[in-house]
């Protein structure tokens, strides 16, 4: 999994945890326009093969090369969140920051001709309603460092001989 | 109306066309969606009594009411036509992204008329229906085929139903693919082959609203949760597979084509031996919590590199039933099955029918005969690597695989016309589909649920094996409860196949899995989707409604009481081993064992059923045509 080349928090999934089955997708497609469709959503299930499945969201990169890419400045980056914004007066559609985009996180709406982004739900009460919704814990809300700091933590866990707590059941 | 579109699709592959066909909202509150509406569009669009393969053989797709919608599990659609393996009502269910690409498309149906003059791919976009030529597509696997035409489209969310090269050679026993999820049994492979219909694919871009989303959300959010707990643990941690071991300790474990219920090797063939030697990932149809789909690979040996998703009904007919004790070959020949389309249930007895019959001198070395091994096969019970060349040999349809990938009952006749033997008495199938994987000679309450069966040897219909292990019916005796027992469990299952659900989610709503402890919330999932008004009585009448609308169906395509019938060999040669040994089905018990369940049923005594019954159930045209 390509990681992140973010300081800010993001959500990433971990592909030996994910099965595939898109509720993250209804979940988000709902949250943003109240209805249930995959082409709506913001984070997009991948399936690669018959095994290799994930789910991608906006990562949040610093310096966005989708804000770089946009020809119309329609794309500004909170300095603090690191949330994409777009101005749908700037907007017009077309789909530079797309391409620009390392994740294939960005997609157009085909009715508003407006880029789509993930914004965290920053505007709701409990965060992330993908994350809360995963079955499978395989979605994460979290920055680069955490995400080291739980591998350098693994790393030290399972060179040990002996379980130092009880596993979870799940 | 909330979760329906209201309308229908019909297409013409002879005349390129397609037409839209408009429901009342009365219509799918008798119909539902799944197996139920799959089969009610078969009867509204078949040619009555034409041959499967006949352009009157409909391919009709019906979708799930809660497909599209974070509803755990609900992501199911129904696929019906008549079986080219019973000449009755084919009727399957497939998981997974399809559906909700249907869903979006805003079709509740799709019937698929007449037949194609070359191999065609169907494109149902939106509002938009394009044929599509096939020809490139011609040869590939399923997944390769669906892989083919998202690369085409550029859009994942295009979702294809395909055939493989076993649908493209119309072997009987083919089936429909998508997403890696198959419409397994009943040979709708064969029927699309005859159509020349290679594949369905369907890009959906509507959103998918619901009558009361915040009650649907809630309940489903309740149902995830539920779905993380012990209440699934058998399905998450080992999948199905994990009844290898349990079948096998009741004596009932399919062993050497159904000749005995325990297998010597079943500790290297086992869920567990699965988990830990070959399981890469377990993975989940679409809007599933729970992801059962054991993906498990071969790393070493002949048959490395094969890799598919296992469990217990493909993996007991290609193991313990062909006495293959090598997990190795087993997850090959369902890869096998799998990649070129066909069921792993069907082939997997069809092949141990086979090894029977070269045990038993009727086939000899040289039938087997073909280019990877041109001196033929000596097809021993436990031989593996002969077991795969024959499967393919029946995906190709090369050698005596022609006359295999007829299934078990139409090759054994044609066998024992040729050479005069009775290989009929070990040819496994119920109206000519195979039976599945529990030996119904000591579970006798299921033994009725098989014989009555509407689609012939299926688990899934009826799961009247349940009562019979758990203890809740005596499974070596047969007593009165019984006719009522079977007719109750399959409506349960038909309720179901009808929404559809998958059952494996039935303890999640309350803790128990009877009627009393999921109607309620189906129910109320119901009223949230669709804003009806449905109770406990309307769900459990959805199963009923279901099953008597499939009964009817085999009916008018000339079903009689004699069609319903048991193997050979399961009444008249109990087994000698293990604690399910010494039992068979008598003449005299299944003859009373019909009797009774007829009655409870409120059926004549012949089987057929009154007009009365069908006219209380909403379903006056079909009293007009088949009710007495």
């Amino acid at each position: 999994m390509v990681a992140s080349t973010s300081k800010f928090k993001y959500i990433v999934c971990d592909p030996e945890l994910c099965i595939g089955c898109q509720l993250c997708e209804y979940i988000c497609s709902y949250t943003k326009t109240g209805e249930f469709n995959s082409y709506r959503s913001r984070i997009r299930t991948v399936r690669v093969d018959e095994v290799l499945i994930t789910a991608v969201a906006c990562q949040t990169c610093e310096n966005a090369p989708c804000v770089a890419a946009c020809t119309r400045d329609a794309l500004t980056q909170d300095p603090e969140t690191g949330i994409i914004r777009i101005d749908p007066k700037k907007c017009d559609g077309c789909a530079w920051c797309i391409e620009a985009c390392d994740f294939g996180a960005i997609s157009i709406n085909h009715e508003t001709k407006l880029a789509e982004f993930c914004n965290q739900c920053e505007d709701i009460e409990g965060g992330p309603q993908c994350v809360k919704w995963c079955p499978k814990d395989a979605l994460e809300y979290t920055t680069p460092d955490q995400r080291a700091q739980r591998t350098r933590h693994k790393l030290v866990e399972s060179s040990l001989e002996f379980p130092t707590k009880a596993k979870d059941p799940r | 109306m909330y979760g329906y579109s209201g309308r229908i699709l019909h297409i013409d592959l002879g005349e390129k066309t397609h037409w839209v066909e408009e429901k009342p909202e009365e219509w799918y509150k008798v119909y539902i969606g799944g197996v139920g509406m799959a089969t009610r569009l078969c009867w509204e669009n078949i040619e009555v009594g034409c041959d499967p393969y006949a352009p009157g053989n409909p391919v009709c797709f019906a979708n799930g009411i809660f497909a599209g919608t974070p509803v755990p599990v609900g992501g199911k659609y129904g696929l019906a036509s008549k079986s080219p393996l019973t000449g009755f009502i084919g009727d399957s269910l497939s998981g997974s992204w399809l559906c909700t690409a249907m869903k979006r498309a805003q079709w509740d149906g799709i019937v698929i008329h007449n037949a194609s003059e070359n191999w065609v791919h169907i494109f149902i976009n939106d509002d938009r229906v394009e044929f599509l030529p096939a020809k490139d597509l011609l040869g590939l696997g399923t997944y390769e085929t669906e892989e083919k035409i998202r690369d085409m489209f550029g859009d994942d969310q295009v979702r294809s139903a395909t055939i493989g090269p076993s649908g493209e050679n119309i072997v009987r026993f083919g089936n429909v693919t998508n997403d890696g999820r198959q419409a397994g049994r009943t040979g709708h492979g064969a029927v699309w082959g005859s159509k020349k219909l290679k594949a369905v694919s369907i890009r959906g871009t509507n959103g998918v609203t619901v009558a009361d989303p915040e009650t649907l959300l809630k309940m489903a959010f309740d149902i995830t949760e539920a779905a993380q707990g012990p209440h699934t643990q058998k399905y998450r941690v080992y999948g199905t597979s994990t009844n290898m071991l349990n079948m096998n300790k009741l004596g009932l474990l399919p062993t050497r084509n159904y000749q005995e219920g325990v297998f010597e090797f079943a500790d290297q063939v086992s869920g567990e031996y699965l988990d830990e030697h070959h399981k890469v990932k377990v993975i989940a149809c679409t809007q599933c919590p729970i992801a059962c789909e054991q993906m498990s690979l071969v790393k070493t040996g002949p048959f490395a590199g094969a890799m598919t998703g296992i469990e217990y009904e493909c993996l007991q007919a290609v193991s313990s039933n062909c006495g293959i004790g090598d997990m190795r070959a087993a997850i090959r020949l369902i890869d096998v099955a799998d990649k070129s389309g066909m069921d792993a249930m069907s082939m997997g007895v069809t092949i141990s029918y086979s090894m029977e019959c070269y045990e038993r001198g009727v086939l000899k070395k040289e039938d087997f005969k073909c280019k990877a091994s041109p001196d033929g096969i000596e097809l021993n019970f436990g031989n593996g690597e002969g077991a795969v060349i024959l499967a393919q040999m029946i995906r190709d349809r090369e050698g005596i695989g022609d006359l295999l990938a007829e299934g078990t009952r139409r090759a054994a006749k044609a066998i024992d016309e040729e050479r005069g033997t009775e290989s009929y008495k070990w040819a496994m199938n119920i109206k000519g589909l195979e039976t599945p994987g529990y030996d119904a000679r000591a579970l006798k309450t299921f033994a009725l649920g098989l014989a009555v069966g509407t689609r012939g040897g299926c688990h899934n219909r009826s799961a009247a094996y349940d009562p019979d292990i758990k203890g809740v019916t005596n499974r070596f005796t047969v007593d009165g409860t019984r006719g009522l027992v079977a007719s109750r469990s399959e409506e349960y299952a038909a309720v179901y196949d009808t929404l559809p659900m998958c059952k494996f989610i039935r303890r999640c709503f309350t803790g128990k899995a009877d009627r009393a402890g999921a109607w309620p919330a189906i129910a109320k999932l119901i009223n949230a989707t669709t804003g009806w008004n449905f109770d406990y009585d309307d769900v459990d009448r959805i199963g009923v409604r279901s099953h008597t609308l499939k009964k009817a169906f085999n009916i008018r395509e000339g079903w009689t009481e004699k069609d319903d019938d048991l193997p050979y060999r399961w009444k008249h040669e109990p087994m000698t081993k293990g604690p399910s040994a010494g039992h068979i089905v008598t003449e005299e018990e299944l003859k009373y064992l019909k009797k009774i369940y007829y009655e409870a049923k409120g059926w004549t005594e012949e089987g057929l059923i009154p007009k009365k019954l069908l006219v209380e159930l909403g379903m006056d045209d079909i009293a007009e045509e088949i009710g007495v």
